[in-house]
């Protein structure tokens, strides 16, 4: 496979549901190694882009290719076995669950015989805590605190790379920075970098044009829910993108009717 | 942890008034751990669903329904012993079937669903009994195997308590030993990410049900075979009994954490609470009161702990 085939690729993809058009004829791809940022403003269609990739959604039209051979995913499941693993907002572990236990929630390692096959706690502590410190959290070092005691930065981390560990090729992160604070956000940025250079694609929401600017490779715009843009890092200036991001009005004429 | 502490300190509390009352007699201790075996049967699944993050509360039903079903059919029906254990089993798993069907297929909450067959299935007990044997109660003499098995005591102590640690030491090893346990966690924590992570959460939350209703017919029989008789009217209190075990053993009650230990602590403190306070001084019209203020103290201490438990890290987060 040489590097510059496209890992995922939509194809004219339109999704409505019954009546309400929600995209239309989006084609998009990305690239192993490569960063998209998914930009745009509420109610976009940004959430429901990643779903319809995602398998939460099917397509009502269009193709979704998969190093360049057709794809229809059932539901989220098949994606996820297929390599697409979805990070959600609050990184979609369990608050109560100890580091080890939640990383391996459905594949947890075992040792012991037959019907005594009892939860490897020790490995499933030491490849948690192993893996996410490999993306710079050093400071997890015990596998059994609760996930609920992470930081949202860490929780995130977590998430990712439990991902990756599981061999996720195409990581679609929601959102990832919407709730966190400066250092909490550098510090997820600094992970999507690392899976970057790890060779997974990701795919990045965001609605901070300096998170989106600090990481993407590739930029698309969506404005209800067609692609209105779609460049290169680089193609464009800091100003333009935070105008597109605003639904095409320019940043100036905002801050002008801000003011009033 | 916490459930231990507040059944040492219960304990103490009781001992101390009990001393002159046998409270510390082997009769007093076997007295309170009879009561709390047939609690202590239903409450570990009830626990289980709990953490999952469901209810059942159609043990009321369920309980009388299987004492009265081997009645029936071994004493009227002349049907063997083992037949009608079988039989009752699979009708009890057959309503945790029901039970686990409509809560996974519908969007019904499980206090609701489980509140329609707790109603259809006691009726139905009464209904049917009135029917077939026109009496709600039923006489059983049982042969005696059943009766070494399930009914008959030894040192003063009912089968059913030795039922009881059996099905605790299986049940401890399901939840915090194999692999399963963590599926339960799982599914109370964040069902959605759990579904994600490929773990069948309906069918896990399916057989919890058929589960609970299963080890709640065996404390029904055990208490048929036991006093030789049994009664159609619903239980109402077994389902307090269940949940007070549970909350007061540490279980949330939004799900996601819990232990089997906490649940049995939980099942002993009532026991005492509820049967123990007769071999003391303390009045027993007392018993519900001090059942209220453990369950208010159990429910506020378990909410510290979950702030304690996700404020572990001093840096902000998002929730
Ligand atoms: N299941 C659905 N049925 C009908 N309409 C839907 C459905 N899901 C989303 N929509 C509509 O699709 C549009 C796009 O929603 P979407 O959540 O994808 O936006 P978004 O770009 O992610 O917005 P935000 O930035 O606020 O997260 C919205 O107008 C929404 O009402
Ligand atoms: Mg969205």
């Amino acid at each position: 496979m040489s590097d510059t085939q496209n890992v995922l690729e939509l194809r004219n993809v339109d999704k409505s549901f019954g009546p309400i058009d929600v995209l239309h004829k989006i084609s998009l791809s990305v690239k192993a190694g490569e960063v998209l940022c998914l930009l745009g403003d509420n109610g976009a269609g940004k959430s429901t882009l990643i779903k319809t990739m995602a398998g939460v959604h099917a397509p009502t039209r269009g193709e979704i290719l998969m190093d360049g051979k057709p794809v229809s995913f059932s539901g989220p499941k098949v994606a996820q076995e297929a390599g697409i693993a979805c990070v959600h907002q609050f990184g979609g572990t369990f608050p109560l669950m100890s580091i080890g236990r939640s990383f391996f929630a459905g594949v947890e390692p075992t040792k012991g015989w037959g019907p005594f096959k009892v939860f490897d706690r020790e490995k499933a502590n030491e490849i948690a805590v192993r893996e996410v410190r490999n993306f710079g959290i050093t400071r997890i070092e015990d596998g059994d605190r609760l996930v609920g005691g992470l930081s949202g930065g860490e929780r995130q981390s977590l998430a990712i790379a439990r991902a990756v560990y599981f061999g996720a090729r195409v990581l679609i992160l929601d959102e990832p920075t919407a709730a966190l604070g400066v250092k909490q956000s550098a510090h997820v940025l600094r992970i999507v970098n690392e899976a970057k250079r790890r060779g997974l694609a990701v795919i990045f929401i965001t609605h901070q044009v300096m998170h989106a600017m600090a990481v993407g490779d590739h930029f698309a715009v969506l404005i209800r829910g067609s692609i209105a843009a779609d460049f290169r890092k680089g193609d464009r200036t800091r100003e333009e993108i935070a105008d597109l991001m605003a639904g095409g009005e320019s940043m100036i004429d905002l801050e002008a009717s801000i003011e009033g | 942890m916490g459930a231990f502490v507040g059944m040492v300190i219960v304990f103490v509390i009781f001992a101390m008034f009990g001393f002159s009352r046998n409270f510390l007699s082997i009769a007093g201790f076997a007295n309170w751990m009879n009561f709390a075996s047939t609690v202590g049967i239903i409450a570990i699944p009830v626990a289980f669903l709990m953490i999952a993050g469901e209810l059942d509360i159609s043990t009321g039903a369920v309980l009388p329904a299987s004492a009265m079903m081997l009645g029936i059919s071994v004493n009227h029906y002349d049907l063997p012993m083992w037949l009608g254990i079988i039989m009752t089993f699979s009708m009890a798993a057959s309503v945790g079937l029901v039970n686990g069907l409509l809560v996974t297929r519908t969007q019904v909450p499980s206090f609701i669903v489980t509140l329609a067959t707790l109603f259809a299935v006691g009726g139905l007990t009464l209904a049917l009994s009135d029917f077939l044997i026109n009496n709600t109660n039923v006489s059983l003499q049982s042969p005696d195997w059943a009766k070494a098995l399930f009914g008959t005591r030894y040192f003063g102590f009912r089968s059913a308590v030795y039922w009881w640690i059996g099905l605790i030491v299986v049940f401890w090893f399901f939840l915090h030993k194999s692999p399963w346990g963590n599926w339960v966690f799982a599914v109370g924590g964040d069902p959605e990410s759990a579904r994600n992570a490929g773990i069948p959460v309906n069918k896990l939350k399916i057989w919890l049900f058929i589960l609970c209703s299963v080890c709640t017919a065996l404390a029904g029989m055990c208490q048929v075979i036991q006093f030789n008789s049994a009664q159609s009217a619903t239980f109402f209190n077994m389902i307090f009994f269940t949940i007070i075990a549970s909350v007061v053993g540490g279980v949330l009650l939004n799900g996601g954490f819990g232990s089997v230990a906490g649940v049995v602590f939980g099942t002993m403190t009532l026991g005492i609470v509820q049967q123990g306070i007769n071999y003391t001084d303390i009045d027993r019209n007392l018993s519900l009161l001090i059942i209220g203020v453990m369950l208010l103290i159990a429910v506020l201490m378990n909410g510290t702990f979950q702030k304690l438990a996700t404020s572990w890290s001093s840096s902000k987060k998002e929730d």
